[in-house]
């Protein structure tokens, strides 16, 4: 790769705590992913706005469980003197629903993730990890840069990367995504669905348009992070797993 | 890869795991919900104090005009009386099937426990206190919600009714089906916990819990229990047994 970080100051590798905390968060990550999904299973619909279910129209129906799509409903109850149109409809079908344990392990996994990730964005901050080694230089910033590196990744040109920084400029992009803005928007529209912290901070879900939006979003930025993950399994395996791997556990350089 | 990533995360998880279990551990008491050793309870236990430690206590949930009112499900048991339901309770699915025949004139809420004056108000008594009308949505946490008014007297107006002792620090429900929920005071007295008899401008629907539910707006659907015939006031944490949320796997506070 052309762009090699010119800092004298950094050491071959990964530092101790982020090799800690990539790991811890990693984990987190594939709970939260396996807990999600579990919790979307007992209600495969998504929708826009502050509330929706099953009588209501779905933006985006899943079929990824025998919820999906379920007939299990009792005739329509004649409607209220107020509501419009609003119907109540007894459900008459037993769903899959996995949520006690699976809610549970999402959310003690979230206060892994939520906790590791303040100890990493402080931890970056002061050691100037972030700026040093994650955020692209102004100069790096360049169309032709750009191209030039997504080529090399397209046409598996790629020098063989060292173990750690310093990054090439896509890879940069694609850490600060995640950690700047992928996992924030995660644990932000996580918190803007639960009752209790929307009555404090209402804000929280009308900037998403609604808790159900912010569900759909959720849903959204899960499917992105789940992209990440998997190219960057691949890159780690393109650049020399067990170099990369050793790297990231023992922290030796090669 | 797979087993070196595992093992790694394992040990990781691990040491979390045993190093908050242990500061969880620490700040258990008996005016907890118990955890029972379980790590998902503790989990539970943690955000249960973390919530109730970093947010306003007395915060309002958002309620809405009745052009935002949505249709609803009904879910869970929809007639306490249908011995085909899950959680069926033949003795009480008998006094409610009398009950309803009646009109539930003949049906009266008892509230006892840690209160200076126990008692029981049949529906008329409750529907002269004064009433709260409110419109809210309902979320469920299979992950839909339902936006609807409910009209009930305030919760802690039957509390003060009933003197609750200073001691109190729990309150407990029991429903006509085998189900029963409990809340802490903070959400007891709570001016949105509402004893709801209406909804959306007619007398509650059996499907919805005829003839009196709980309304607890900061919280999941779950907890405002239907089909109410007891309130009971401790001063502990009361393990309703089979009935309730910590052994059946469910988390008892679910704000989130």
């Amino acid at each position: 790769m052309s762009l090699k970080s010119s800092s004298a100051t950094t050491r071959p590798g990964h530092a101790r705590w982020v090799r800690v905390t990539h790991w811890v968060v990693a984990t987190s990550v594939l709970t939260l992913a396996i807990t999600g999904f579990t919790i979307l299973m007992a209600h495969p619909r998504l929708y826009w706005g502050a509330a929706g279910n099953d009588l209501t129209p779905a933006l985006i129906e899943l079929p990824i469980s025998r919820n999906y799509h379920h007939a299990g409903w009792a005739v329509s109850t004649p409607s209220f003197p107020v509501g419009g149109r609003a119907q109540s409809v007894v459900r008459t079908y037993d769903i899959l629903n996995e949520n006690s344990w699976a809610r549970s392990l999402h959310f003690l996994a979230a206060w892994f993730l939520v906790v590791t990730g303040a100890i990493y964005l402080l931890a970056g901050l002061f050691s100037g990890h972030l700026r040093r080694d994650l955020v692209p230089r102004p100069a790096e910033l360049r169309a032709r840069l750009l191209r030039e590196d997504l080529s090399a990744h397209l046409s598996r040109r790629m020098p063989s990367a060292p173990a750690g920084p310093p990054y090439g400029l896509l890879q940069k992009l694609t850490y600060c995504g995640v950690v700047f803005l992928g996992l924030p928007l995660m644990v932000l529209t996580g918190l803007a669905m639960s009752p209790a912290i929307t009555a404090a901070y209402p804000f929280l879900a009308g900037m998403f348009g609604g808790t159900q939006s912010a569900r759909t979003i959720h849903f959204c930025v899960f499917v992105a992070l789940m992209l990440f993950v998997i190219v960057h399994l691949a890159m780690v395996g393109l650049s020399g797993f067990k170099r990369q791997m050793r790297a990231m556990t023992l922290g030796k350089p090669t | 890869m797979k087993t070196e990533h595992v093992i790694t995360s394992r040990r990781t998880l691990i040491t979390g795991l045993a190093s908050s279990g242990g500061l969880l551990l620490a700040a258990c008491s008996e005016t907890q919900p118990p955890t029972y050793g379980n790590v998902l309870r503790m989990a539970d236990n943690f955000t249960y104090r973390a919530q109730r430690l970093l947010l306003p206590r007395q915060s309002l949930a958002r309620e809405y005009d009745r052009r935002d009112i949505t249709s609803i499900p009904a879910i869970g048991t929809t007639d306490p009386a249908d011995p085909h339901q899950g959680a069926y309770n033949e003795k009480n699915g008998l006094i409610y099937q009398q009950l309803r025949s009646a009109q539930f004139a003949d049906w009266r809420l008892r509230i006892e426990g840690s209160v200076s004056r126990p008692g029981s108000f049949s529906l008329g008594d409750l529907q002269r206190f004064p009433a709260r009308t409110q419109i809210t949505k309902h979320t469920c946490e299979e992950g839909w919600s339902a936006i609807a008014e409910w009209t009930g007297v305030p919760l802690r107006s039957v509390l003060e009714a009933a003197g609750t002792r200073p001691s109190a620090r729990f309150v407990s429900f029991y429903a006509f089906d085998d189900a029963a929920e409990s809340i802490d005071m903070l959400d007891a007295l709570h001016p949105q916990t509402i004893l709801a008899y209406g909804m959306n401008g007619r007398d509650l629907p059996i499907a919805h819990g005829a003839p009196l539910r709980l309304r607890v707006e900061r919280q999941l659907g779950y907890k405002s229990l239907k089909f109410l015939h007891r309130i009971v006031v401790t001063d502990r944490f009361e393990d309703l047994g089979k009935l309730s949320e910590p052994r059946n796997g469910w988390a008892w506070y679910v704000g989130i």
